[in-house]
């Protein structure tokens, strides 16, 4: 008896490890290959194999310097944190009032606020064209903000709403007793204990606007003022029978690697942000 | 006393906190769309979308004695919605089943469990764009590494053309879309098996329920409501796919979504008034569904009271 449980036991492991090394290889394998291939330059690109074989940087300059890969870059983090900035900032006081207090409309708000955020983004881009063009942004890197505004608004503010119910109310009514004001409780009390929800909360909102792909392809058309997700589609090599993947992986890798460094940072936030944005509701 | 009043000007406070983000929103998403739906009843064009005329109903449909036009007759629109729809079903499916597993999985203690969780987090974190060139360079027909691990695990020597051949080229965006949103699935249901408390199983077990029967019983509808709200993101989010298959497939017949179709109408072919009525379209197909769930889990609820 005791022996069939034992080895019961170590079928049941051996399934969890086996399925366990599946996925992480699942997971990692394209990036793992796209480092691979960008390190490969000439005939080894066409052999595939997989183990490093040597390490060309080659790539790595051709993407960053010739095909404006660096320019990219700097526009992406620009517009991403403007965005962010932007839509905390107005976000905060929004998810104050929408979580904490019962006034009247408050689940209609909050009801249209969740509607918006699953817009299909196609649904609004000929009226934000006409917007662009309007406030003369066409072309601009406002037209990136003004339009990711549009999803990334809703996003932190339900996301912020839902941290905000979460804080018990007995720290409000000590501020309250304590004869605060409401601006002053949003400042002092309920700033400092959201402090990590808003690192939370602004890091997806900046991995949305760092990956849009539509609006700025739509409203961009300078090289200059491209964001990366536009600069790697429309990635040119120097002729046009064959890409080169050489350096489309070397630009990959350059424009993931921040977002899994910041990811890997914050981890567990960024789980319980994905979570509570979605679960609660 | 002194509370009630204080609840009371909060009240009124409530609506001036408010109102920064309305405004905002109003003027990013609610203004262009009403726009957008008032372009899908004109023939403007992009280059000079001030000049234009009411045309009606024209552009989702009009008879002109034998033949027809507008969106809802043009064959390509249907084969979108064809596309959408079987890329939608097919690849939530396939999430919901490896995502469910995949949450399982990491409900169990093992050791590694955190490099599991950190792996899985990183198809996640990849920009689609770069996960489309990524998985476009994998399906290269002669020198992809798909084809190659085929020949090598599964002794499968043909050289499958995943994007050319539009067979396959669908088969090849759900596989790139599965690959980065499972995740995202198994961390939302992984969410909800955490909260289920362990006596439930231990009871289960005593009693002599096998694993299929303990699943079935206590996980699956004590998962319910949070599996729901994870399929309705990703059921919407599938609906209004776009750069994947832009990049990936560069928007092939064979694999265009209703997006790329609505775009392709605007931007290629300058055709605002077509292509505003295309995006009205999917905005009405995105928020049936939704108001679809909406109603199904309203039942839900009600059933449980």
């Amino acid at each position: 008896m005791k022996t069939t449980r034992r080895q019961r036991k170590f079928g049941h492991h051996l399934v969890i490890y086996a399925g366990a090394t599946l996925a992480v290889l699942f997971c990692v394998f394209p990036f793992y290959y796209a480092i691979l291939t960008s390190l490969r330059t000439g005939q080894e690109l066409f052999l595939p194999s997989y183990l490093p074989s040597g390490y060309h940087w080659h790539n790595y300059v051709v993407a960053l310097v010739d095909n404006g890969i660096a320019r990219s870059l700097l526009n992406s983090v620009l517009v991403a944190s403007v965005t962010v900035g932007i839509c905390l900032l107005v976000a905060i006081t929004a998810s104050f009032a929408l979580a904490r207090v019962p006034f009247r409309g408050r689940k209609f708000l909050l009801f249209t606020i969740l509607c918006v955020s699953m817009f299909p983004q196609v649904a609004v881009l000929t009226g934000m064209f006409e917007l662009v063009r309007f406030l003369g942004l066409y072309d601009s890197l406002g037209a990136l903000v003004l339009s990711y505004t549009t999803f990334s608004l809703p996003f932190t503010v339900w996301v912020l709403t839902t941290f905000m119910k979460s804080i018990p109310v007995e720290l409000e009514e000590a501020a309250i007793v304590d004869g605060a004001k409401t601006w002053t409780i949003i400042r002092r009390v309920f700033a400092p204990i959201l402090a990590p929800a808003l690192v939370t909360t602004g890091l997806l909102a900046f991995i949305g606007a760092w990956n849009e792909f539509m609006f700025a392809l739509t409203f961009i058309i300078s090289g200059d003022k491209r964001t990366v997700p536009v600069a790697i589609s429309m990635f040119s090599g120097a002729s046009t029978f064959e890409l080169p993947w050489g350096s489309i992986m070397a630009a990959s890798v350059v424009v993931t690697l921040p977002i899994i460094i910041l990811v890997l940072i914050f981890q567990k936030r960024i789980v319980s942000g994905l979570t509570s944005g979605a679960i609660k509701g | 006393m002194a509370h009630s009043g204080y609840q009371q000007r909060r009240r009124r406070i409530a609506w001036i906190l408010v109102a920064p983000a309305l405004l905002l929103l109003a003027l990013a998403a609610g203004w262009p769309l009403v726009r957008t739906f008032f372009f899908s009843f004109t023939n403007a064009m992009l280059d000079n979308p001030s000049e234009y005329q009411m045309v009606g109903l024209a552009n989702y449909y009009a008879a002109n004695g034998g033949d027809s036009r507008g969106v809802l007759v043009d064959p390509l629109w249907w084969q979108a919605v064809g596309n959408t729809l079987w890329f939608t079903v097919v690849s939530v499916g396939l999430e919901l089943l490896f995502g469910m597993l995949l949450a399982l999985l990491m409900n169990q203690k093992f050791r590694g469990q955190g490099l599991v969780r950190t792996a899985i987090l990183v198809p996640w974190a990849i920009p689609t764009i770069v996960s489309a060139k990524m998985w476009g360079w994998m399906f290269h027909d002669q020198y992809g590494v798909v084809n190659d691990l085929l020949a090598k695990i599964f002794g499968y020597q043909a050289h499958l053309a995943w994007i050319a051949e539009p067979s396959l080229s669908m088969w090849a965006v759900v596989i790139a879309d599965v690959w980065k949103t499972t995740p995202f699935m198994a961390l939302m249901l992984l969410a909800a098996l955490q909260l289920i408390p362990t006596d439930l199983y231990e009871a289960a077990r005593v009693d002599g329920a096998s694993a299929w029967q303990r699943f079935k019983r206590i996980t699956l509808p004590l998962i319910m409501p949070a599996m729901i709200v994870a399929l309705i993101f990703r059921i919407m989010d599938a609906m209004r796919i776009f750069d994947l298959i832009f990049v990936l497939t560069s928007n092939s017949e064979a694999t265009m979504s209703v997006s790329g179709y609505a775009r392709e109408q605007i931007i290629s072919y300058q055709d605002m008034g077509v292509g505003s009525a295309a995006s009205v379209l999917v905005f009405m197909m995105v928020a049936g569904i939704a108001a679809c769930f909406i109603r199904v889990s309203r039942l839900n609820e009600k059933e449980k009271r």
